[in-house]
């Protein structure tokens, strides 16, 4: 996979229409074990990420993601907007000076903005959150020599499915605890849709 | 819902307007964004203080802006943390050069935003540190925090290290301070009626005509106990017990109360619960060096109130007793 200035673009405008879409369904995982505002909140901040993407000229894929990255984290808001926000940034500041981002950047872009997520939420794997799906997309890009499209959108959905059977003991599910039990983590499911989203822009460039 | 209110998607930008115009020579807004500096800033060779949250407990925390105190507050919307851009733009706007320290209520949404603007701003070379304050001893999480909320205490600390960075502090002295207020301070609250955000529409919970809750949180999050209303002499006592229960204080020792009203609580009411709270301490022997009974964090218009006790050493009394020309806290 190569990723340039025009994948990213589309990477973004993708995950945006899923998560328009389903914008409805993000705000109803959250009223179960959250305070319901996710799809809003979420919807909000990746259409303001599209037209900014969309109104300005890029040379870079770190500049795409930078901007990204702060207009989530200035229209998000929550607790979502920070952390999004933060992965996005660190993604940004990983690949800064290479271009078009090849595999291996791109992995490690997405360490770092894993690293970050887990830093700034606090958070570890199998505590229900979004770590529980960026942890096993991160593995999987640094388990394989050639990506498959297919694979990403698989790996990002399994993950997201098993946050269902976890108790929630970080963020704001954790004070529904046992309650969390049977419920997708709406942030897990948002960060499914930037993967699947990923994983039809990895297939369109062939 | 009956407010005086123009818009309630407006109700901050509205009031940030009317409360410059009611300071202007001691306030300034950073332009596009809602967050109040003191007219001065940045003081150079001061450390600056950056504190801030959801809007709704007024005057917190933009009533602690001025010399003394903060050198800003970002204000985000009613019961929401205010976003790293617009706390970014304040720790920018204060740095005098020794760096920029941030006192942060534990919620969340809170400690997330401010501490991705911490990074941002670091990025750019400004040093800047912070605490944390979580004096609530009602609740250890919420539907809004992990771990206990922070609440009226907060503004206690605002005064403590807001003197210590006027007197010339290095960024270190100021956080080895900050953690002693924060973690000599204590508080809970209690309500009778709920309140409403403007843009809910609606009170966020409901209690019976004869009903009160012990432990409620300042956005109305539950509390402890929901039982029926008793006499000021009884809620003074069980809020002070439970503070005390959580806090280690001796014979002799002297310590600061707080009580706040939450919005709507007739300041009659504060002093009754004042007299109670200052009775039971003298009886344990306990020493009250100084009262502070009023509106300093309320939750818009939420009947009820909260105490806080402050263990004092000299140090903490010095500062405490120190200067302040913020609008909300005259000393």
């Amino acid at each position: 996979m190569e990723l340039q200035v025009e994948d990213t673009i589309q990477w973004l405008e993708k995950s945006n229409e899923k998560i328009q879409q389903n914008k409805d369904y993000l705000t109803a995982l959250d009223q179960a074990i959250g305070d319901s505002d996710h799809g809003i909140n979420m919807s909000r901040g990746f259409q303001e990420v599209v037209n900014q993407v969309k109104s300005k000229q890029y040379d870079t894929v770190s500049d795409v993601l930078k901007d990204t990255a702060m207009t989530l984290m200035s229209k998000v808001g929550g607790a979502s907007g920070p952390l999004f926000g933060t992965a996005f940034l660190r993604f940004s500041m990983r690949v800064k000076g290479i271009d078009p981002i090849s595999q291996d950047a791109f992995t490690k872009g997405m360490e770092d903005a894993l690293a970050g997520i887990i830093q700034r939420g606090k958070a570890a794997t199998g505590e229900k959150t979004m770590v529980d799906v960026w942890s096993p997309v991160v593995d999987y890009f640094k388990g394989t020599t050639i990506v498959q499209a297919d694979e990403v959108a698989q790996t990002a959905k399994k993950a997201m499915e098993q946050t269902k059977e976890i108790t929630a003991t970080k963020g704001r599910a954790s004070y529904f605890k046992e309650k969390s039990i049977g419920h997708i983590d709406p942030g897990a499911a948002s960060s499914f849709y930037i993967f699947e989203a990923l994983s039809e822009v990895i297939k369109g460039e062939g | 819902m009956k407010k005086i209110i123009n818009d309630p998607n407006q109700v901050v930008q509205d009031m940030i307007e009317g409360m410059i115009a009611a300071y202007p020579n001691e306030l300034k807004q950073i332009s596009g964004t809602t967050a109040i500096t003191r007219s001065e800033a940045p003081v150079q060779g001061k450390v600056g203080l950056v504190s801030g949250g959801g809007s709704g407990h007024e005057p917190a925390h933009a009533g602690y802006v001025g010399k003394g105190m903060l050198d800003a507050a970002v204000l985000g919307e009613v019961f929401t943390s205010p976003t790293p851009d617009q706390i970014y733009e304040a720790i920018k706007a204060v740095d005098g050069g020794n760096g920029v320290f941030l006192i942060i209520k534990n919620y969340t949404g809170d400690v997330l935003n401010f501490e991705m603007a911490m990074e941002l701003a670091e990025a750019d070379g400004i040093q800047v540190d912070k605490v944390i304050v979580n004096d609530d001893v009602a609740v250890e999480d919420s539907s809004f925090t992990i771990g206990r909320r922070g609440i009226a205490g907060t503004v206690l600390v605002h005064k403590i290290v807001g003197a210590k960075a006027e007197h010339g502090a290095t960024l270190e002295e100021v956080k080895t301070v900050a953690e002693k207020a924060a973690g000599n301070i204590r508080s809970i609250g209690m309500a009778l009626t709920p309140c409403t955000v403007p843009a809910a529409g609606k009170p966020s919970f409901q209690l019976a005509e004869d009903e009160m809750e012990i432990g409620i949180g300042i956005h109305g999050e539950a509390g402890i106990e929901r039982k029926p209303i008793t006499t000021a002499d009884e809620i003074a006592s069980e809020l002070t017990e439970k503070i005390l229960a959580d806090m280690n204080l001796n014979n002799n020792e002297e310590v600061a109360i707080m009580v706040n009203g939450l919005g709507a609580t007739p300041e009659m009411e504060l002093y009754i619960i004042n007299k109670k709270v200052n009775q039971l301490l003298t009886e344990k022997g306990i020493q009250i060096y100084k009262t502070f009974v009023g509106e300093y964090m309320t939750a818009l218009e939420m009947t009820g109130c909260s105490v806080t006790l402050l263990k004092l050493d000299d140090e903490l009394k010095e500062l405490l007793n120190a200067k302040s020309e913020a609008p909300a806290f005259r000393n």
